[in-house]
Order: structure tokens, then sequence, then C-alpha cells
């Protein structure tokens, strides 16, 4: 074995000159699922956050409890550039069985780290190595195996932490708040950090090729995943029943829900204003909140794909009984039995046409956790003012990963409640009124609730059999001005979903459209391709659908028009298609669907590529130098 | 075959008005739209009765269904009331979220066996756990009317289609599987019986918690034939009663004497009275195993057991364990819905 357990770095010579780089690296950590490394690697990434350096962190983990690989990465970034970067600068290599493959996707001249019996040295030239004896310098420190296997996670922390020029106090600093103040679990992981801290001033040669130094760019911003802003955005925006059924990636929205509620949402006689129900089933979650719904309060519930295909029934019930109600899909890769815990943007048609018969669904796309806190308030309106189900579609990189933010704001804005008339308000029609009539020829019409105390109130509620006045009825003419006038509420929701946020630079030739989690690589993209290659682009980001008017007009407005999105058939892309009709040739589609978060290189190279010899589609593949892979005409 | 019903003084003509000023034609529906004879149709009419009786304001009813002849029924009964015609075996969920929305409602469920014992089985036995208020009616004919005439789940063994068809599966007993998992209220009638179906409603009604209530109701197109065994003639020969049942109501001041130890007296949610007079056996409806043992017995003996069978009425529902606020949920304001900014400033606070 090449690396004895005492073995120290013998392989540390300067690549790339003395230059420093500052504020700019990614850290990439490899463990095994259900070691606890989570929490150190919070801890890393908070401390960097508390050097006031911008920084994203993205979990990649697998679909088991313990025993398979996951990694972690960690990207410091003084401009703000926080998409997922495929180029690692330093590796912590603590898992066996992916150590070989860690290494080998390295780029020349990055920094390994690894638990010395891996023997990861011998199997490349251009990287450099640093052997850890992880077991020895844990041993040290606690008689306790499991605590030994916590802790060491913690000693690479403080390897790497020392090496970037983290401040100690910021590490500790972020242990407190890891832990809660607990004192008793701060104190052996900050034995762990100075164990590593010690470790590395002692032994790893005094090279700093990349440094975190302090700025001031993170200052009065908060870290929070987009399942938290969304359950945070939820109690805030009046949400009142909640139901569930967990999965992967959405269970922390209705989880962190439960807790906020619990302690935000008791009133002052004691009494919950709120109700959660963990349902036996998606099917079920979805009849209670369209119930919920119908008898008037704003109701919620998150899933994943999966389970939207349970809700499918009910998701036409709730379009043509005209039923509020709010769904959270937080997308993954399909199906059922896919890749659980990647992420994807796979499910725009799943929704979009949820269900039999002509259906469309208004669809709310937040791209950071600061429109996921904003939509959902949002939605619960929309819901109660189109009387319809509202999805919002987030993904697993938005749900799931921590992101910075701004502090959200405080709606000020009050409840939209929609159209319900009460029982003094039937009074006063002398209680004449229609279920489904058209009154305001926006397509959306009145309701009453199940308990108003009237007795004109009361209709009865099924599908669509049914004419303006709720009476059943299969006529023709009935049923086709029933699906009309829904075609026409969907028109309506046009001027109040989220509009588009539309950066139209005026020497533009070409235009990109994307939405959601791919926002922050396009901006990335965009950005490489504006200062390394002088091309300057505009671009529109969806917020919602129905598409609006605008999405037209901004092809209209370029040649070519590049749709990104993290699907294999460019789905959104194909909606925009329809959409445009006669302009529909200006279209192309760049599409990353590996599972893993889209990143910037990957947009910007294929842009290039495109534009250059005119490929229409390209799917991007894996690997840091051979990035697309063409497939022909879509 | 014994009265399945108590004479009681109380039984006088029924008034034409209720205590709360309303006729019996205001707790009428549409016009049904079912076969002429179907016993969906009967039973329509009895939960009119016992809702007039019980003085129900039926603006405070909520009437919820699946997807059958049976579901379709809500429709033609207390039109005052707002109705729910919803999917197929999944009215449970749907009434779960209106309860939770207005625990104040008081909600009906009309299912049929189809939709209940097969695509909402799951559903049902869920809402049983929960033990959501809700009357849950099961309207149970052996077949799936609807689709016209295929076996359901509640078909018993070696009973026959029109076709010919012999169904070699043995029957779901819903009032078994409810007793197993604990519901508090578990009663069979019989479309056929009105008066004993009258009492179980009106007992139901007065019940806090799940209340399910499977009725034997003939379909006569599809499942009333020789060889079936929901059909009238059948189920008329077959009825076993548990016991004669008496219903009082809380502000009735009846004193009604028996021979000691022949009548069970129980005291239900609303203060009244449910009065069970023994037959040919003590059968005590409190007692799960006894009622388990007996239904099965039934069905060894090919008969229609009928009467409370299992009735627990101190058992919590669910909306009792929520602790929710008294008002309606959806009635609460923004001033009581949204918490302060200072609780915001304080949650990112914590995040920062
Ligand atoms: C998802 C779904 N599958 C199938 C049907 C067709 N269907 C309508 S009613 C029914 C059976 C109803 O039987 P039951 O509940 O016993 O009611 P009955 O008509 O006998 O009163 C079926 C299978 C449906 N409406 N929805
Ligand atoms: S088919 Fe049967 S269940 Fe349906 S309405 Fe006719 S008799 Fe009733
Ligand atoms: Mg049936």
């Amino acid at each position: 074995m090449p690396d004895s357990m005492t073995a120290t770095a013998v392989l540390d010579e300067p690549l790339t000159g003395a230059a420093s780089i500052v504020n700019d690296c990614t850290i990439h950590v490899a463990t095994v699922n259900g070691s606890g490394s989570m929490s150190s690697n919070s801890v890393l990434m908070r401390s960097i956050f508390q050097m006031g350096v911008p920084v994203s962190g993205k979990n990649m983990f697998p679909s088991n409890i313990a025993g398979l690989p996951t990694w972690f990465t960690i990207r410091a970034n003084k401009d703000g550039w926080i998409a997922r970067k495929k180029e690692v600068d330093i590796m912590v290599c603590m898992n066996a069985s992916t150590a070989r493959e860690d290494v080998e996707a390295l780029q020349p001249g990055a920094v390994c780290i690894y638990d010395a019996p891996l023997a990861c040295k011998g199997i490349r030239e251009d990287v450099t190595f640093f052997a850890v004896p992880f077991a020895k310098l844990a041993g040290e420190l606690s008689q306790d195996s499991r605590l030994r296997k916590l802790l060491t996670n913690m000693i690479y922390v403080g390897i790497v932490a020392e090496r970037l020029g983290i401040d100690r106090d910021e590490i500790i600093n972020a242990i407190g708040k890891q832990f809660k103040g607990k004192k008793k679990a701060i104190d052996p992981n900050v034995a762990a950090i100075d164990k590593g801290i010690e470790y590395a001033r002692e032994n790893l040669p005094k090279q700093h090729h990349w440094r975190i130094e302090r700025m001031n760019a993170t200052a009065g911003k908060i870290i929070i995943d987009g399942n938290a802003a969304a359950a945070i955005g939820a109690m805030f925006g009046g949400c009142t029943v909640v139901t569930w059924y967990p999965i992967t990636p959405s269970s922390s929205l209705c989880e962190s829900l439960i807790d906020y509620m619990k302690e935000y949402r008791i009133g002052p006689d004691g009494k919950a204003t709120f109700a959660i129900v963990q349902a036996e089933d998606e099917l079920a979650a979805m009849g209670m909140v369209l119930g919920a719904g119908w008898a008037g309060a704003r109701s919620l519930t998150s899933t994943s794909g999966p389970g939207i295909s349970l809700m499918a029934e009910f998701a036409g019930l709730g379009y043509f009984a005209e039923l509020p109600g709010v769904i959270w899909d937080i997308q993954r890769v399909g199906p059922s039995t896919g890749l659980p815990t990647r992420t994807a943007q796979g499910d725009i048609f799943e929704v979009y046409y949820l269900s039999h018969g002509d259906t469309q669904h208004i669809a709310l796309i937040p791209a950071s956790v600061a429109e996921c806190f904003e939509f959902a308030g949002e939605a619960l309106d929309l819901a109660e003012m189109f009387q319809t189900p509202i999805f919002v579609l987030s993904d697993l990189d938005l749900g799931m990963n921590n992101w910075m933010s701004d502090p959200f704001v405080y709606p000020t804005k009050p409840y939209r409640r929609g159209k319900v008339l009460d029982a003094k308000q039937l009074e006063e029609l002398g209680g004449k009124w229609g279920r489904y009539l058209d009154v305001d020829g926006d397509g959306i019409p009145f309701r009453t609730l199940p308990g108003t105390d009237h007795p004109m109130a009361s209709y009865f509620t099924r599908g669509s059999g049914h004419d303006a006045h709720a009476r059943y009825s299969e006529k023709p003419s009935d049923y086709k001005a029933t699906v009309d006038r829904l075609a026409k509420k969907h028109e309506t929701a046009k001027q109040f979903v989220p509009p588009p946020v539309i950066d139209r630079r005026a020497d533009a030739k070409v235009g990109f459209i994307a939405y959601g989690t791919t926002d922050v690589a396009l901006e990335e993209a965009r950005h490489q391709l504006r200062s390394e290659h002088g091309v300057e682009t505009s671009y529109l980001r969806l917020r919602a659908l129905p598409l609006t008017a605008d999405v037209k007009a901004f092809v209209e407005a370029h040649e070519r028009v590049y749709v990104v999105e993290q699907n294999r058939d460019g789905q959104m892309g194909d909606l925009i298609r329809l959409d445009v009709g006669d302009i529909q040739h200006k279209l192309r589609k760049i599409l990353h669907y590996t599972g893993l978060p889209c990143d910037a290189r990957s947009i910007t190279d294929s842009l290039l590529q495109m534009e250059n010899d005119g490929t229409r589609v390209v799917r991007i593949g894996l690997g840091a130098e051979a990035t697309t892979q063409t497939i022909g005409e879509d | 075959m014994a009265e399945s019903t108590l004479k009681l003084p109380n039984e006088a003509a029924v008034p034409k008005e209720n205590r709360i000023g309303l006729k019996a034609l205001d707790y009428q529906g549409g016009k049904s739209t079912l076969c002429a004879g179907c016993g969906h149709d009967a039973v329509s009419n009895q939960i009119v009765r016992a809702f007039y009786e019980m003085n129900v304001k039926p603006e405070k009813v909520a009437k919820f269904s699946g997807i059958g002849c049976s579901s379709k029924t809500p429709a033609y009964f207390l039109g005052r009331a707002h109705g729910f015609n919803s999917v197929h075996g999944r009215m449970p969920a749907v009434a779960t979220g209106a309860m939770l929305a207005n625990h104040h409602l008081i909600s009906i469920g009309v299912s049929g066996d189809g939709d209940t014992a097969s695509i909402g089985l799951g559903q049902f036995m869920h809402l049983v756990r929960r033990n959501i208020p809700l009357i849950y009616i099961i309207e149970n004919n052996g077949v799936y009317g609807l689709t016209k005439g295929q076996f359901s789940a509640t078909a018993d063994e070696g009973s026959k289609l029109k076709t010919g068809v012999v169904n070699d599966l043995p029957p779901m007993d819903l009032c078994a599987l409810a007793v197993e998992l604990g519901c508090g209220f578990v009663a069979r009638g019989y479309a056929g019986d009105p008066k004993q179906m009258v009492n179980i409603l009106k007992a139901a009604v007065a019940h806090d918690g799940l209340a399910v209530i499977d009725v034997i109701s003939p379909c006569v197109t599809f499942n009333n034939h020789d060889g079936s065994t929901k059909g009238y003639a059948y189920s008329k020969e077959h009825d076993e009663l548990l016991h004669q049942i008496g219903f009082v109501q809380s502000y009735e001041q009846i004193e009604i004497d028996y021979e000691p130890g022949t009548v069970r007296e129980v005291t239900l949610h609303d203060g009244s009275r449910l009065l069970l007079k023994k037959l040919e056996e003590d059968y005590d409806p409190s007692n799960a195993v006894q009622a388990l043992q007996r239904s099965h017995k039934a069905i060894e003996d090919g008969a229609m057991l009928t009467g409370l069978i299992y009735l627990r009425p101190e058992k919590k529902s669910f909306i009792s364990l929520l602790n929710m606020s008294d008002k309606p949920l959806w009635s609460l304001t923004e001033a009581e819905t949204r918490p302060p900014k200072e609780a915001l400033d304080q949650i990112m606070r914590e995040l920062m």
C-alpha cells in the first residue's frame, strides 16, 4: 500500500503558480450515506457564508437510509454565481466505493484530501493529494465509535477550513447554529474542528491556492431551502388545511409547515388555526384538499411526480367542478422507482394537462427560495380567485438544497378570497344566482359555501354534467358552454399569474427562455457568453402557465430563441411551440437531464455550438470536455 | 317476524311542522331519476324523514357521495343543503376535507357497495380509523347498478346474476370491517323497513363521530330475481333482528317502563336516548367481539343481520383530536391566520 495510516502528504506541488484564487472555488465532498456528513457540510457552507462570501450547497444523495454514496458540493463565488459547477477544485474523498471515480472526474490542478486507507494518490499525477489518517485523529477524540464516525466529518471541515483560511471563529459560530446552541453537541464538534485545523497546520504544506477571504456580500442574508420557504409563505398566506403523504423531495415542505404552524398559528384561545392531516395516499390528500377548498378553506398539499399521477382523477374533477386547492409538485426524476433523490423539470406536461378531458391547469414556477415564499401565498389567492386547482412546480434542487437569499418581505396585500356570496348578499339578490353563471364575463362564476344560512344558498356539485344553475344536464349546448367558459377562465388567468421576467438586450439576436432552477445556471451562462465571447443575449424567465402574450412577442423579437430546461424532450419548449405557431422555426432546445442540477458552462458551450453549426436541439452530456451530445432535429 | 321497532308513547302522528318551523317538503330534494322501486329511493325518503324529525336545519347539512346509482341520491333529498357528487370511491377524502374546513357542518355521505367495498375500500377504512363526524350510508345491493349489474364485493357466495353467472367469492361484511377498525357507530338496516332505518338514522344524527350504516337496498333492475340474495323477497325472509329499536329525542320527557333487563338504554352525544329491546338473545352492542361473532354467524346462516351492531358513543372524533379553533377554519380572517411581522422577522433572524 502506498499510503500508510500515518503517512502525511508528500505530493504538494504548486500547480498554477503563486497567485491564489480568492473567493471562487468549488468543494466536493464524497461520503457514505448515513454517516452524518450533512451537518458537517452545512457547517462548512455556513462558515463561508459568515465570511461574507456568497455560497451555495448541493446535496446529491441516494434513495437510501445508510450505506450508499452521497456527495455534497459547496460553491463559493464572490460574484454571487450559485449554480452547480461541474469543475471541482477541492475534493474530499471519504468513500471507498467511489474514491477512484471521484478522483478520475477531477480536473487537472485540483486538490484531493482523502482518507488515508483509500490510497487515492496513485490514481493520477495531475492532482495534488493529501492523505489524512482520519481514523487515528478521531480515535484521539472519543472512545465512542458512533461519535467517532460523526467527528471524522467535522475533522475534514477543520482541514478544509484551515486550507481555505476560514476564520476559526466563523466555524465555531456555524457549529453553534447547526446544533442550536446545545453545548453537549457543540463541544466535541469544536474539538474535532480544532483537531482538523491542527493536523492541517502541522502536516499539510503551506500552499494556499484557493482562499476564502472576508468580504461583505452576505450580511443580512438568510440561508434556507425552497421547501421551508414555501412552508413559511403558505403560513403567512393564510393556509388553513394541509394534507400530505410523505414522498421525497416534497416531505420537508409539509414537515416544516407543521413545525412553523405549531409555533406561530395557535390562537389566543390555545387552539390551532389550521388542520394538518397525513393522508393515506396522494389520492386522499388531493380529495381532502378539494373538499376543504369546496367548503371555503385555503388548502394545500405537496407531493412529487408519482403523487401527481395519483391525483389525476381528482385534478380533473377540481377543474370541471371548479374547486380551489393548491398542489406543490417538487419535481424529481421519474418514475416512482426512478431516481427519487435526483432533480428534474420533467412534470410540465403531466401537470399542465393533468387528468382526462379538456383540462388545462394554472401552474406557478418559482426559481428561487424568495419566489417559493411569495408564490405560496399567491397560489392560495389564485386558487380561491379562479376556483380551480393551482399547481406550483418546484424541484428537488430548489426544494431540498440550501440557498442564499435576501430575507423574505412581509406580505401586506390582503388575501383575495374570490367570488363567494354570503347569506346577506344572497338576500340582496333575492336568492337569484347561478353557480356557473358567467356574470362578469371573465369566465369566473360565483359560489356559495356549504353551511351558508340561506334557503337559496345550496347547489349541487358534480363534474361537467350541469347547466349554469348547477342543475343536472347532459344537453350538448350546456356541456359546450361549460367547457368554453372554463377556457375563458384559463384565458383570464393570463392577466393574474406572475408575468415572465424579461431582460431584453437591444442588440441581442439571440434570446433564452428558461424557468425554475435553470435560471441560476442560465444567468451565469449569459455572463460567460457576454464576458468571454462577446455574445449578448436576451432572456425571458417564465414564472407561470398559461403562457402569456409576452412569450410570442419575445420570440418574434429575436432571430433564434433557445429554450433551456431540465428534461429530455423539451416539454416547455413544445408548449411554447404550440403557443407561437407560425414562428416556431425560431425555437431551439438546450436540454439537461442527468439528475444533477444544470450548470452554466454546459449551456454556454451548447449555445456556442448551436450558433455555430445550426443544431436545433442539444442534449447536454456529462463530463468536463464533451459537454454536448447532438440528436438531430426535434 | 318480530317488529323491528319498539312501541313508544311518542309515536303520535308526525306533526305538519317540526320544532324549527320547517315542513317535510323543506327536506325534499330533486326528482329521482332512479328505476321505479329502487331501494335507494326508499332510503332517500327515510333520510328526509329522519332529518325532519330530528329538526336539523338543512342549510347546516353537507351531502357527499362517490359514484353509482346510490351516489346520485344526495340530489334527491335535502335540496336546501349543499351536495357534492365526487369521484368513485373517494368520497371519504372529500368529506374529510370539508369537515376540516368547517366542522360545524352536519355531514351525510351516500355510497354504494361497489363504491365502498371495491374501489373505495382503502379510503373507507381510513375514514373509519380517523372517525370523521359523518353519517356514512352504504346502499348495498350486491351489484354495480350504474354499470349495469356486475357483482360487487358484497355479493353473497352462491348468489346468481340475472344472466345466470354465479358468485364464487365470499362477501365482504362492511359492518364487521367497521367494527374491526373501531368505528363508534355501526348499524345495518333494510330499505324495506323504514321504521327501523329512520330510528337508526336519527341515532346517527345524534352521534358525534362516524356512523356507518350498511343498508340492504335492492336493485330492482339487476338483483331482484330468483337466486339473488339482496332482493326484496330474500331480504324480507332473511332479516334477522338483533333487537327492537326505539329512539327518544333529548327534549322528550318520556317515561318508559319495561321489564327489568329487557331493554338496553344508550345515551347519545346530543342527550337523546336509544332503546334496544332484547329479542331472543341479549345482544350487547358495546362488545366488539360479540359483534364480530354474531356477524360471522349471520354470514354462515345466510341471514341478513340488522340493528345496531356496535355502539361506542364516547369514542373521540378526529375533529376533537385536532384541537382546532371553534370558528370554522374557512371563516378565519387575515387577522387570525397571518402571523404578525415580528414573527417573520424572528424566523428570518434564525436563518441568518
Ligand atoms: C374510476 C372509475 N372507474 C369506474 C367507474 C364506473 N362506475 C360507475 S358506478 C360504478 C359502480 C357503482 O356501484 P355501486 O357503488 O354499488 O353503486 P350502485 O349503482 O349499485 O348503487 C362503476 C364501476 C367510474 N365512474 N370511475
Ligand atoms: S339500476 Fe338498480 S341500483 Fe340503479 S337505479 Fe335501477 S334499481 Fe336502482
Ligand atoms: Mg351497488
